[in-house]
């Protein structure tokens, strides 16, 4: 990615100074302002997760539960699974980047419904204090996936204040995936065909598929277990004839397809990292592109392979087990194609591609130990173990987060007009690879060795592999820590970017950085195809 | 804003009118697979305990299930022909076929307000002193869960629409709603449809099927 010769100043209008005040933000219905606000919340929100994280590792340090009692223990665990989950991975791409870069990369104004937007922000926000306030108010200790009778018969803390919380964030979720849905259907440029959107839209299509199709399952299913806490109702209690494991079925049935929400927007993003940093066209666009609708479609249909100890029949278990292989295929398309576009292709080393390079290998890891989960004799032996949390990690943290931090990089010049400090970003992309490999690596030797999840306390010959693991979340920690330095640094000192440093193809890169409030001067009209990168340095000229 | 407002974000209004009805459309899906969820529930327990259902169904007041039937597929009628009112510019009969629909939907609550008054006095509502015959008692507490659940949040979207509906009053009084602009009665209309098919299903699950068994 040669960095082009800065020729551009910054304009005389663009977003960022088209008012200054308090309710020029707050009351915004400019799609990128609200993709900033939703950047605040959503740093907060991963913050306040990754504290919780902090005293789990700080608690498993020693084999002794002495850090705090195991009550305290389950609700950091819970706490730190909710926030993470529910207020940043599943929001964190759609929302942050999705919000700023969709009607930009089809060349329209906004997205279909600004105020509609605006709307989900203050839902979000309002869902995620909500459970803000259930945790301060003294937590709730059911796990993230508030597992009925526990959830609404035993537990005695805060189930319902979180629930409550999540149910309202859902709505944000839903209505973000509209939003999307509808705009890429209707307000795409004159000539910006299906196939000529950039990989990125076709992921942010289908994880909003997913959106729509999904959350209001979850959604249903939490208000049945706040109706049944709250006014006894029977519907999932055994002791009125009622089953636990139906509310298994209805809350895996949004939370496997959650799981693609998290990382569609993620595989998107690497596209985009991926054709610009080989300077070339994704192999196999099309490919890549249906497959994202191929994962969403299967993400409906593989949630029975969390329940097979749970009591499911041999044959739902093994259909389940087949369909979830499946899903590698479509994983795997992509990957390959990732790849092949690398081969033989000068590759670079600025900061986005090491994110995406991180993504590719550490993804890998994640999907093929998902394959281990899906083979039923496995499951067995490891389910409930430290080997499932080093697995989704892999895809959550090593996957989602890795791309959020990509994607935050190279669209960066873009969302500022700044450029970033590339020494301390290579370092500290460089210090989040090695403490997350540090952190769960291990995890996958203890659970193999039977180290079950969700305890406080454990056998000392497990003491090492958990030392390294908590070592390892102390440097992950800080290279978390670094960007947020200097990204806000170079707010203000920053080099400018001009409209494109990297040499992009792609809408985006032809506005100005940062782009004009209705992101274009005039409608562009789209000629070319995705990703045709011999003319990257004609970008500029193609909407003169 | 002026009475034929086109947002900024658009290029014409055709543009404008095929957004906000997809939109809606988009947003019945959800709300669709948000009742999914109470479906799949009661099909379950409906198969694994078919005579208690049968039981408990027997208690509801059918007569009242069926006038509410015909009292919400007359508001769906009303509301046809409130949008095709909107689409030939009659306003007044646009503002009366919305109040017509209005007050459909407001018989249908009170039915409704009767019918759970009467549960309540019969001690079927689970969790609150809940009385059945004995043989029946315990898988019954799940029917009226369900029939509470499913017809309460029914009646959710039915006080949501009338809410709807008095904006469109509000905007058709106004005069903000012309045969160029009328898609916004266009796609209420549809959000009531929905509500109405909704309950069309809700109708012969909770109140009819398996009465013959008693």
């Amino acid at each position: 990615m040669a960095h082009m010769p800065h020729t551009a100043a910054t304009p005389a209008h663009h977003y960022l100074n088209d008012g200054y005040g308090i309710r020029s933000w707050l009351l915004t219905r400019d799609h990128k302002r609200i993709a900033l606000l939703y950047l605040a919340g959503i740093t907060f929100f991963f913050f306040v997760g990754g504290a919780f994280a902090v005293l789990i590792r700080l608690e498993l340090a020693t084999p002794a539960g002495d850090l705090v009692s195991d009550e305290t223990y389950n609700k950091l665990f819970t706490m730190h699974g909710v926030m993470m989950i529910f207020f940043f991975l599943i929001p964190a791409i759609p929302a942050v980047l999705g919000n700023f870069l969709v009607p930009i990369m089809i060349g329209a104004k906004d997205l279909a419904f600004p105020k509609l937007n605006l709307a989900s922000w203050y839902i979000y926000m309002i869902g995620g204090l909500f459970t803000l306030y259930a945790l301060v108010n003294g937590g709730v200790d059911t796990g993230w996936t508030f597992y009925t009778p526990f959830s609404t018969v035993s537990s005695t803390t805060n189930v319902i204040p979180t629930a409550l919380g999540i149910f309202i964030t859902g709505f944000s979720s839903i209505l973000t995936g509209l939003n999307f849905i509808v705009t890429l259907h209707k307000m795409r440029a004159p000539g910006m065909t299906w196939f000529r959107m950039p990989l990125f839209l076709w992921s942010m299509y289908a994880t909003s598929l997913i959106n729509v199709l999904a959350t209001p399952v979850l959604a249903i299913t939490l208000a049945l277990i706040a109706v049944e806490r709250l006014a006894h109702f029977g519907f999932f209690d055994p002791r009125v004839g009622g089953d636990p494991v139906l509310f298994q079925h209805l809350f895996w049935f949004y939370s496997h397809p959650a799981v693609y929400i998290m990382v569609l927007p993620a595989m998107g993003v690497i596209s985009e990292l991926v054709a610009a940093g080989c300077r070339r066209t994704i192999y196999g666009y099309r490919f890549v592109a249906f497959a994202s609708l191929a994962i969403a479609v299967l993400s409906f249909l593989v949630w029975g392979h969390h329940m097979f100890v749970a009591g499911e029949s041999v044959y739902s278990a093994l259909i389940f087990a087949i369909l979830s292989f499946l899903v590698a295929i479509p994983s795997a398309v992509k990957v390959f194609n990732w790849t092949a576009t690398m081969y033989r292709g000068s590759v670079s080393w600025e900061t986005p591609m090491l994110y995406a390079y991180g993504f590719i290998g550490l993804f890998t890891i994640g999907g093929l130990t998902g394959l281990f989960l899906a083979s039923l004799g496995v499951d067995v032996h490891v389910t409930d173990t430290y080997f499932i949390v080093a697995h989704f990690h892999y895809i959550m943290v090593g996957g989602t987060i890795m791309a959020y931090l990509g994607g935050l990089h190279f669209w960066w010049p873009k969302i500022s007009g700044r450029l970033y400090n590339e020494a301390l970003a290579k370092i500290s992309a460089g210090i989040i690879f090695i403490g997350f490999n540090l952190t769960f690596f291990p995890q996958f030797v203890l659970g193999y060795l039977g180290m079950p999840r969700r305890y406080h306390a454990y056998p000392p010959e497990f003491q090492v592999l958990n030392v390294l693991s908590s070592a390892g979340a102390s440097i992950l920690g800080v290279g978390y820590l670094i960007p947020m330095v200097y990204l806000m640094w170079s707010l203000r000192y920053g080099r400018l970017a001009g409209s494109n440093p990297w040499g992009a193809v792609g809408l985006e890169w032809m506005t100005t950085s940062p782009p004009p409030t209705e992101n274009f001067e005039k409608v562009p009209v789209v000629t070319w195809e995705p990703y045709d990168y011999p003319a990257a340095h004609v970008a500029e000229q193609r909407l003169a | 804003m002026p009475d034929t407002a086109l947002a900024h974000q658009f290029e014409d209004l055709d543009q404008q009118r095929e957004v906000a009805t997809l939109g809606m459309w988009v947003f019945l899906v959800t709300e669709l697979l948000f009742f999914g969820g109470l479906f799949l529930t009661y099909s379950v327990y409906r198969g694994w305990y078919p005579e208690d259902f049968a039981a408990a169904s027997h208690e509801l007041i059918v007569w009242a299930g069926t006038l509410n039937t015909v009292v919400l597929i007359t508001s769906s009628l009303t509301m046809v022909l409130a949008v095709h009112a909107a689409e030939g510019g009659h306003r007044r009969a646009l503002i009366l076929f919305l109040l017509a629909t209005m007050a459909l939907g407001c018989v249908f609550l009170s039915v409704k307000a009767f019918e759970y008054r009467t549960e309540y006095l019969e001690h079927h509502i689970p969790g609150w002193g809940f009385q059945f015959k004995a043989d029946h008692f315990l898988h019954a507490q799940i029917f009226f869960s369900l029939y509470f659940v499913m017809t309460g949040l029914h009646a959710l979207h039915m006080i949501n629409g009338l809410g709807v509906m008095a904006v469109m009053v509000w905007l058709s009084y106004r005069g903000t709603i012309t045969p160029a602009y009328s898609n916004p009665i266009e796609i209420s209309g549809l959000y009531w449809h929905f509500v109405d098919i909704i309950w069309i299903f809700l109708f012969p699950l909770l109140y009819l099927i398996g009465r013959h068994v008693h």
